[in-house]
């Protein structure tokens, strides 16, 4: 683990068992995430992208010890504490409960209608028992809400009466009141209409500079991300296929998958059409997916190898890596 | 071309605990058939609703408006949606010469029949094919929005698949009766580029090959630029600006679509910082009077603004907008 890493997954998996297949034998299972290795610098804001069902919100839960680790390592030292999350005692877990925190996909569906905002954010500190009186809950609870630009007035009121922003605003207010180091944004601007993304946007990062924190941020959107991440790893079928710097990803993608993603945002322009190089072919099947590189399905590089051994992830530049047979004839 | 869809001054409240909130104000728009229209704005700005009335979809506490008027041509003769009153009536349009992808795909599937069941018996009720046939339908139309395994696909139950996979299983569905409009309300949110890409292309090929109409109702810009023949802009209910959507991307002219397209985070200048349209969008239980976007508009020129309605100005041939400043300019002033 580097001096400056604040999470690492090394070759980590997660497979979830699934009904069917012969009634003796192995069990079936979903690969929903296989052997990821990936560091998350202290004060980075990561972006994890990649198509639905590639795994993404999988690997954020893993590396919040919400997903069961079917194999490999994933280690968490903010200096503070140092633990191996599939080595942990109940004291440990409940410590690095507080420590982690994940600000949900779905600002509607998130909070309880029948809580006032003020309950709703208070309610970590209290389930986690992170303050000694009501004053002191009172106290944390207007600091970060006044963080996250919510009206004090505001927090006797029931969230139905919020806007979509307000209501993504009280989440990271909740996500954040028990001061967590590492945290997972999964799709927390997906649902929000432009105007009030960036200014979430604008808010996520705003805080997290002040507060020093760490984002794992999960999202399909490029250009989000393009303008918030540090860093972005490319996720497809479980893997990893290329991580690297931001704007060195945007300017330099190796990954035939990533080429294609950057290919595919829709343009503003309504003439640029055709464009985007279209992808043919078929995603796997997750529980029976062919040998080799799990993107030859829909790859038009393709060649024998590809179909023969998987690629492991290799250096292209400075903490820029890919798994490609090609990249290098590629380019 | 012709005319599809007719959509005269759409006004819909809704009776609630809290009061009668208008969600609809005073809508008007038309469709062609083989046309994509779509329909953008943030959220509770009214698309949804919008939407579903043109199935008489909403809510049992829905009040519409005695002026609204909808009408649907079909081949033989055109349908008033609002006079539809029976189950066996609606049944014309819902799910048949009508469908909707929903922006909640969990909502369009029961959990406890198997997404192939859900699409055969759709296929059963609305068209003359066999059980056979209807089966095989169903498949091809998962393999062409882009579910790998299509066939094993068809026997798993919603909660099974990935967000993504239900949603694109959902289009699959509503596309496969073959509709002649069809309501798309987010369709494409959840979904990466690469899909998004192929299931924009399958609803554009659609249109061609159907003459299908499409309502697409969406946040992304990009997705409508791509996509779209006109463009609405919805804000609080009512349509402040409309027409095609070269002129209305290219020159937006209404201060809310203007910020709207400020907004966007561009890939071509990462280091510019997003600018949000500052404020939020009121309560439906507290609309302003006179322009709905006078509390957040930052070219506000005063008691006209929060006093009366801007009627709709062209800017250029058919590209309208609802607002004072070009109402001015007509005047001469
Ligand atoms: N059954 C209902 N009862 C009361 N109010 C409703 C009902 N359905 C919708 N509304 C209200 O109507 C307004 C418009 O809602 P609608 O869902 O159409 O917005 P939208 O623009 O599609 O938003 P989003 O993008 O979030 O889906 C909102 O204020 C909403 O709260
Ligand atoms: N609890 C579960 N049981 C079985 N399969 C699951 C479960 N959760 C996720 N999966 C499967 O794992 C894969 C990755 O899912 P997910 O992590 O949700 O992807 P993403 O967030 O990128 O959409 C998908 O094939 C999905 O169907
Ligand atoms: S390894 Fe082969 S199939 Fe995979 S992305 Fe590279 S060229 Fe394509
Ligand atoms: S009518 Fe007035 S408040 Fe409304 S958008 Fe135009 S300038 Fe702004
Ligand atoms: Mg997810
Ligand atoms: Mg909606």
């Amino acid at each position: 683990m580097k001096r400056d890493t604040l999470i690492s997954a090394n070759n980590v998996s997660v497979h979830y068992p699934i009904n069917g297949g012969k009634l003796l034998g192995p069990k079936p299972v979903v690969r929903a995430v296989e052997n990821v290795t990936l560091n998350i610098t202290k004060g980075s804001f990561f972006g994890l992208v990649g198509e639905s069902g590639s795994g993404k919100t999988t690997l954020g839960r893993a590396m919040l010890k919400a997903a069961p680790i079917t194999n490999g390592i994933v280690n968490f030292n903010d200096g503070e504490v140092n633990y191996s999350l599939s080595n942990m005692s109940s004291k440990e877990l409940k410590d690095y409960r507080t420590r982690s925190q994940l600000i949900f996909q779905d600002p509607y569906a998130a909070l309880s209608p029948r809580m006032t905002v003020r309950d709703i954010i208070a309610e970590p500190l209290e389930i986690m028992k992170l303050t000694s009186s009501r004053e002191e809950t009172d106290r944390r609870v207007r600091e970060i809400a006044a963080k996250c630009r919510l009206n004090l007035e505001h927090l006797r009121r029931f969230p139905h009466a919020f806007s979509g922003g307000q209501r993504q605003r009280i989440s990271i207010a909740r996500a954040l009141v028990s001061e967590p180091k590492f945290v997972v944004a999964d799709e927390s601007v997906a649902a929000l209409d432009v105007s009030i993304q960036a200014d979430v946007l604008n808010l996520l990062k705003e805080i997290q500079q002040e507060m020093g924190l760490t984002f794992l941020f999960i999202s399909h959107d490029l250009s989000v991300v393009a303008h918030i991440c540090d860093h972005v790893a490319v996720m497809y079928f479980g893997r990893l296929v290329e991580t690297a710097p931001t704007r060195e990803l945007f300017n330099n993608p190796c990954h035939p998958y990533t080429k294609a993603l950057l290919s595919a945002i829709p343009s503003l322009d309504p003439d640029a059409k055709n464009l985007a190089q279209k992808l043919e072919g078929e995603i796997p099947s997750p529980t029976n997916p062919p040998p080799g590189c799990k993107f030859q399905t829909r790859c038009p590089h393709a060649i024998d190898i590809c179909r023969r051994d998987e690629p492991q992830l290799e250096s292209v530049g400075v903490e820029h890596n890919v798994a490609c047979h090609r990249w290098q004839e590629l380019m | 071309m012709t005319r599809l869809l007719d959509v005269e001054n759409l006004t819909l409240d809704f009776d609630t605990d809290e009061g009668r909130i208008t969600a609809v104000d005073d809508v008007s728009f038309s469709l062609e058939a083989g046309e994509i229209m779509g329909l953008v704005g943030e959220s509770g700005s009214g698309k949804s609703v919008t939407a579903k009335a043109l199935m008489k979809l909403n809510a049992s506490n829905a009040i519409y408006g005695q002026n609204t008027k909808i009408s649907l041509n079909l081949a033989d003769g055109p349908v008033d949606i609002m006079s539809l009153r029976t189950a066996q009536e609606l049944q014309i349009v819902r799910g048949g010469a009508i469908s909707m992808i929903f922006q909640e795909p969990m909502a369009s599937f029961a959990p406890a029949i198997t997404i192939g069941a859900q699409m055969v018996e759709q296929l059963l009720i609305h068209t003359s094919m066999s059980a056979l046939k209807a089966q095989e339908v169903s498949i091809e139309m998962l393999n062409r929005v882009g579910i790998s395994d299509a066939s094993t696909r068809f026997k798993q139950y919603a909660f099974e698949l990935s967000g993504g996979m239900r949603q694109r299983a959902m289009i699959a569905m509503a596309l496969s009766t073959n509709p002649k409009l069809l309501i798309a309300d987010e369709p494409t949110t959840a979904l990466d580029v690469t899909i998004q890409a192929q299931v924009i292309d399958l609803m554009k090929d659609l249109v061609k090959d159907f003459g299908m109409g499409i309502v697409f109702i969406t946040h992304d810009l990009g997705v409508i630029a791509q996509t779209a023949d006109t463009v609405a802009v919805m804000y609080l209910g009512r349509v402040v600006e409309k027409g095609p959507v070269r002129q209305v991307i290219g020159n937006p002219s209404h201060p809310y679509t203007q910020g709207l397209i400020k907004a966007l985070p561009r890939l071509d200048d990462l280091d510019s910082p997003l600018t949000p349209i500052p404020g939020d969008i009121p309560s439906p239980l507290e609309r302003p009077n006179g322009c709905v976007f006078n509390t957040r508009c930052s070219q506000f020129l005063g008691s006209q603004c929060s006093g009366e309605i801007p009627k709709f100005t062209p800017i250029s041939h058919d590209h309208m907008v609802a607002c004072h400043i070009y109402q001015q300019d007509q005047k001469g002033t």
